[in-house]
């Protein structure tokens, strides 16, 4: 079980408050990432829930149960620290039997898990290593190691890729989403990556400023975002917003429109404009144009067997029947 | 990067080098040449430098004066203790002001700093008067208590300066592991923190060995340590060299070693962290 | 960071130690305040009640006082000199590529873990003898009269004796800050075309100039208090009584406690004017 429930939780340091009261609930087997520009509070929304940090006010429940004054290890969750956090004096074996050992549990079932675990982490053969002599990876699976072993009711995650290189990142999001489905138990995620929340999330949470959002599936954010600043923060390369005369026309005071959703021609189109800096990635091709009559140069996605090159003349065609739309509160109108 | 120097360069340095280590270091080695000599060769004159007959009779007569055990165990004990129990005190105040730091903490350290620098001399008598109303002049606990003390504002600090370099996040994990307070520290932070600790065993012992106000103030014959037994040398036995040398050579040796492997970790302690 | 019950674990865990020391601190300090304002002879009669500043003025104006601070001032003094500049061109070369470093390093740091006492008294006795001390021999080898350095150069011989024990310790924290120097500043300087005098003016001084003024600060709260090489040398006899030896003997050897404590009392509110400038420093390396 790891259903988790935030209700008017609020946190302050001092006089100042990094996050409003705010409701969230979190549904047992849910993968939930908490997405959000650096801080806006994301890291400290998920230490209130490992009971690393008070909360200001509020209740936090998990299972049903008042969590919010438990002590973290009291709270059956497990977490993987940004910089790994092994214990540099203990072996990989002792590192992952650590929470056992604490919880006094029996050696032979402690074996029988670090077993397990280094078997689904391939990490058999580097158990009597010290977390020094591994690579970044294999560090972040032990991490991982530690908090499998305890089968606790949810998993917390702090950015545990920022710290590996692109190449690794990409293959331990997807062993992390394997992870998911094998487990099936509630995570909660944190990152400022929007494209780690897009691929792994079942529910994405985006914050600015301690302040949620939105939450929703990706699809739902990607094609409905609840305002200006979701809609600029989902999805890469980012929405073209404009405002102005454009907006107007369209019954808005912003629009946006997103590079996938604008189609280029040589010869005619809604807009003119030339090409900036072209960035060639083989299957697409992100094109930076200047339209005539537009402060912000606009992104282009388009495809890889386009030739265009900087200084030519390029018109536009926006599907009028994806733009979206936003008042001057900044929020969507249908 | 560094770049080639010359190997002639490097040679004058070298030379001009050694032999300026050579100079400063002279009185301890001149101290332990004569410590093997006779009497009469180590006031001959000239001076015989390595020429002499060696011999072990004057560590025999040092030691075998009654005393001289009882002098070295008290600078042991002394100096030991008054680490040790200091470490066990600096501990658990080091991680608090390390890991849970407040608004007050560095006034906290700042204000452990200034007893640090309060004159002994300012203070001599209360403590004086104190010890012989409590009965503990000429005491070893007392001594033990007292370089403790001394010493204490330098231990807090220097295992501060170890503590502050272990990641938080360790300490967070391991409470997300279930490691109460004790086992925190027990377990995880204590052996992250070995060599800091080891480093500020080090230098506290010799600094209590070294210590000598307090101990040639407090002391005459029970408690009195090796810094006590040295200065009833200063005459009239103090001519003779030979003795005096063994006798001296017998008080620093074992500093000297330790102190040797503790010389990175001095920076750092007595400036209590400004230098590193 | 952190949590309430954190919070609470760490004032408990910190109260010992700040207990201790402040009893420490509180309880001696009282007393000497106490002392200093009353008329207390141990053994002739004593406490004899409260007389005002009257220890105050009587320690300032005893024929004592004023020699005592000279030889203060010129042992602190002298001492930090010597230890500073030979300190710097120590460090500076042993920076330097040589063979055999870790060794003269430790050749060189060697005095610093000696003994104050065996410090004295091996320079009192072999090297400052004037019949059978090394210098003796060396004297009279180049033709010379030996001196006889405690009686005839008493406060300079301190000052000797001092300086060997400190120069160690100068030396390393400056040899400390000089590694710390990033040298891609001085291949910048010298591609400028700096030579090797205004790189050292311009880069390696300024860079030292925190390093120093805390070997400064440092040396001069235990200089001060220099105690040992006095007491085993010439017990304050020619002159060589500092302030703090004056006060030692005006508590222990005369047993005035009165006198002694208000002479305590001057010495504090001296070592605490240094300690302030030295605060000030650490305090601002904490904030980092």
């Amino acid at each position: 079980m790891g259903q988790i429930t935030l209700q008017q939780v609020r946190k302050a340091f001092g006089d100042v408050e990094v996050i409003p009261p705010l409701d969230l609930n979190i549904n047992d087997g849910e993968f939930v990432v908490f997405v959000g520009p650096s801080g806006c509070g994301k890291s400290t929304l998920l230490r209130l829930i490992a009971g690393l940090e008070d909360v200001s006010g509020g209740m936090i429940s998990i299972d049903g149960n008042d969590a919010t004054a438990l002590p973290p290890a009291k709270r059956g969750l497990a977490m993987v620290f940004q910089s790994y956090a092994l214990y540099p004096h203990m072996t990989v074996r002792k590192n992952i039997a650590f929470p056992m050992r604490m919880a006094g549990m029996d050696q032979a079932e402690q074996d029988r898990r670090i077993e397990g675990a280094a078997k689904a982490l391939n990490l058999t053969d580097y158990l009597d290593r010290r977390p020094g002599q591994l690579s970044g990876g294999q560090r972040q699976r032990v991490a991982i190691g530690r908090a499998i072993v305890r089968e606790p009711s949810a998993f917390l995650f702090d950015e545990p890729l920022s710290n590996l290189d692109a190449a690794l990142r990409h293959g331990m999001r997807l062993e992390i989403a394997e992870l998911h489905k094998r487990l099936d138990t509630t995570m909660i995620y944190v990152t400022h990556d929007q494209i780690e929340a897009m691929t792994l999330a079942d529910k994405i949470v985006v914050l600015q400023a301690g302040v949620i959002e939105q939450v929703g599936s990706p699809m739902e954010l990607y094609n409905s975002p609840r305002n200006v600043f979701v809609a600029g923060f989902i999805g890469s390369p980012k929405m073209n917003l404009l405002t102005g005369t454009e907006a107007s026309n369209r019954g808005a005071h912003t629009v946006g429109i997103r590079p996938e959703h604008i189609d280029v021609s040589a010869t005619e189109g809604t807009w003119k404009g030339t090409v900036g800096v072209a960035e060639h990635l083989g299957s697409d091709t992100f094109f930076h144009v200047h339209v005539e009559g537009m402060q912000e140069p606009m992104t282009i996605r388009a495809s890889g067997d386009l030739t265009m090159s900087h200084g030519d003349t390029i018109y536009l065609t926006p599907d009028e029947q994806r733009f979206h739309k936003f008042d001057n509160a900044g929020l969507r109108v249908e | 990067m560094a770049r080639a120097v010359t190997n002639q360069r490097k040679a004058l340095n070298t030379v001009i080098a050694w032999s300026i280590g050579f100079l400063i270091f002279f009185p301890i080695l001149w101290t332990i040449l004569t410590s093997f000599k006779t009497e009469a060769d180590a006031i001959a004159n000239p001076p015989i430098f390595l020429g002499f007959d060696w011999t072990l009779e004057n560590y025999a007569e040092v030691m075998d004066r009654s005393n001289y055990a009882r002098f070295l165990s008290n600078s042991i004990l002394i100096a030991g203790g008054s680490t040790i129990l200091g470490i066990i005190i600096a501990i658990p105040a080091a991680w608090s002001m390390a890991f849970v730091p407040s608004r007050r903490t560095k006034d906290i350290l700042l204000w452990m700093l200034s007893t640090k620098m309060l004159p002994a001399v300012g203070v001599l008598y209360p403590i004086y008067l104190l010890c012989i109303q409590l009965g503990v002049l000429d005491n070893r606990f007392a001594l033990v208590v007292i370089l403790m003390l001394i010493n204490l504002p330098i231990i807090v600090w220097m295992l501060y300066t170890y503590f502050r370099e272990i990641p938080g996040e360790i300490l967070e994990a391991s409470r997300m592991d279930g490691a109460s307070l004790k086992e925190e520290i027990l377990y995880v932070l204590t052996p992250m923190a070995v060599p800091g600790i080891a480093s500020t065993l080090l230098l506290n012992f010799i600094l209590a060995w070294n210590e000598a106000f307090w101990t040639l103030n407090l002391t005459s014959v029970d408690a009195a340590p090796l810094t006590a037994f040295i200065a009833s040398y200063s005459s009239p036995e103090g001519l003779f060299f030979a003795k005096l040398s063994a006798a001296s050579t017998m008080a620093i040796a074992p500093i000297l070693i330790l102190g040797w492997f503790s010389q990175k970790q001095l920076v750092r302690g007595l400036t209590f962290g400004a230098v590193k | 960071m952190a949590t309430q019950s954190s919070r609470s674990a760490a004032r408990i865990m910190m109260a010992p130690a700040v207990f201790l020391l402040l009893v420490w601190m509180l309880v001696p300090l009282g007393m000497t305040l106490w002392f200093s304002v009353r008329s207390y002879l141990p053994l002739r009669g004593g406490d004899q009640g409260f007389v005002g500043l009257e220890n105050f003025s009587r320690f300032i104006s005893s024929s004592a006082f004023w020699p005592a601070v000279q030889t203060t001032l010129f042992i602190v003094g002298g001492v930090l000199v010597i230890s500073i500049v030979f300190g710097i061109m120590l460090a500076l070369l042993l920076d330097q590529p040589l063979w055999g470093q870790g060794v003269v390093r430790i050749l060189v740091i060697a005095p610093f873990f000696v003994m104050p006492t065996v410090s004295a008294l091996v320079w009192k006795n072999m090297f400052m003898d004037p019949v059978n001390g090394v210098f003796a021999h060396l004297w009279r080898f180049f033709g010379g009269d030996p001196v006889v350095w405690l009686t005839e150069v008493p406060v300079f011989s301190i000052v000797m004796i001092v300086s060997w024990q400190w120069l160690p310790f100068a030396t390393l924290i400056l040899l400390t800050a000089i590694q710390s120097l990033d040298s891609e500043q001085l291949e910048a300087a010298e591609m400028d075309g700096a030579k090797w005098t205004s790189r050292f003016a311009y880069i390696i001084l300024p860079h030292l100039g925190r390093a120093i003024t805390i070997v400064i600060l440092i040396q001069t709260i235990f200089l001060l208090a220099v105690f040992a090489e006095i007491f085993v040398t010439t017990g304050g006899a020619f002159g060589t009584r500092t302030l703090t030896y004056l006060i030692y003997q005006r508590v222990l050897e005369s047993q005035n406690v009165g006198l002694g404590s208000a002479g305590g009392v001057y010495a504090i509110i001296l070592a605490n004017i240094v300690a302030i400038f030295l605060m000030r420093i650490v305090g601002k390396n904490l904030d980092k």
